[in-house]
């Protein structure tokens, strides 16, 4: 390689490397407003379109009545293999933006298992939704009593 | 402006290769931008975390998309295979683009 081709080889990696880290990346979560949207749309944005199963296999754990609906705390755990299972995602169906949050697992996390704590705006179901390797999505969901509303 | 963060290693001794709970805390108000200002009767802005990252020596294990319906002072609790004596670092991202970190020390006996 002369000179002449090695400059120009290095001047076009260098800057593909300075603008790559400014192009945008459309991730669902990078939005800065809430929007209101229903249950089933906020569904089809996690699922793709495909249609969750109820499974014995979700074990989620949250209180039959909550006291405050600003703090409930959730505990999701997921009889299957680490290997097995990519995502766990918490939905309340009522709220404003049913969405609530995402873990993205991998192997190194050792046990299926996320605990959070969330807000409800009244009394509704709590949706626990697990992304399985083959694409499929199985769900526990529990309806949960809420005495005093959080979402303001 | 750093914020307040906490992260616990549950059992607190544990061997190589062992499974352990990691438990973090951060302080933050996680504004939703839906609720009114009491005294001025303004909507107070939406500031919520929205992305957490969890790097164990260096390598991405786990990342958490977050909304503003999770409550104030986000508690999170996952599991964690200690395989090797490195750093636990734990970042949160709001969505007015302050970074708050927070490393701990994993160390099998």
């Amino acid at each position: 390689m002369n000179r002449r081709k090695f400059l120009k080889v290095s001047a076009v990696a260098g800057t593909v490397v300075a603008i790559s880290p400014s192009l945008p990346v459309p991730t669902f979560s990078a939005k800065a407003a809430l929007k209101k949207r229903s249950f089933e749309e906020a569904l089809k944005e996690i699922t793709k379109g495909k249609k969750p199963v109820e499974s014995k296999k979700v074990k989620l754990i949250a209180p039959s009545i909550a006291e405050n609906g600003a703090v409930v705390p959730v505990k999701v755990e997921i009889v299957e293999p680490i290997h097995n299972v990519k995502a766990i995602h918490i939905m309340a169906d009522k709220n404003f933006d049913p969405w609530s949050c995402s873990i993205h697992l991998s192997e190194k996390n050792g046990k299926p298992y996320f605990a959070t704590r969330i807000r409800l705006a009244k009394t509704m179901n709590v949706y626990a939704i697990a992304e399985l390797k083959d694409g499929s999505f199985i769900m526990a969901k529990k309806h949960v009593k809420v005495t005093i509303g959080g979402c303001g | 402006m750093a914020r307040t963060a906490l992260i616990k290693l549950r059992p607190r001794r544990y061997k190589k290769g062992d499974i352990i709970r990691v438990d973090s805390v951060i302080m933050h108000p996680m504004h939703t931008g839906l609720v009114k200002d009491k005294k001025t009767g303004k909507i107070i802005p939406p500031h919520y975390i929205n992305k957490v990252e969890v790097y164990y020596g260096g390598e991405l294990i786990t990342s958490i998309d977050v909304n503003a319906s999770v409550s104030a002072n986000p508690f999170f609790s996952f599991y964690l295979v200690a395989d090797k004596k490195a750093p636990l670092k734990i970042v949160w991202k709001d969505n007015k683009g302050e970074v708050t970190e927070k490393t701990v020390k994993i160390k099998p006996h």
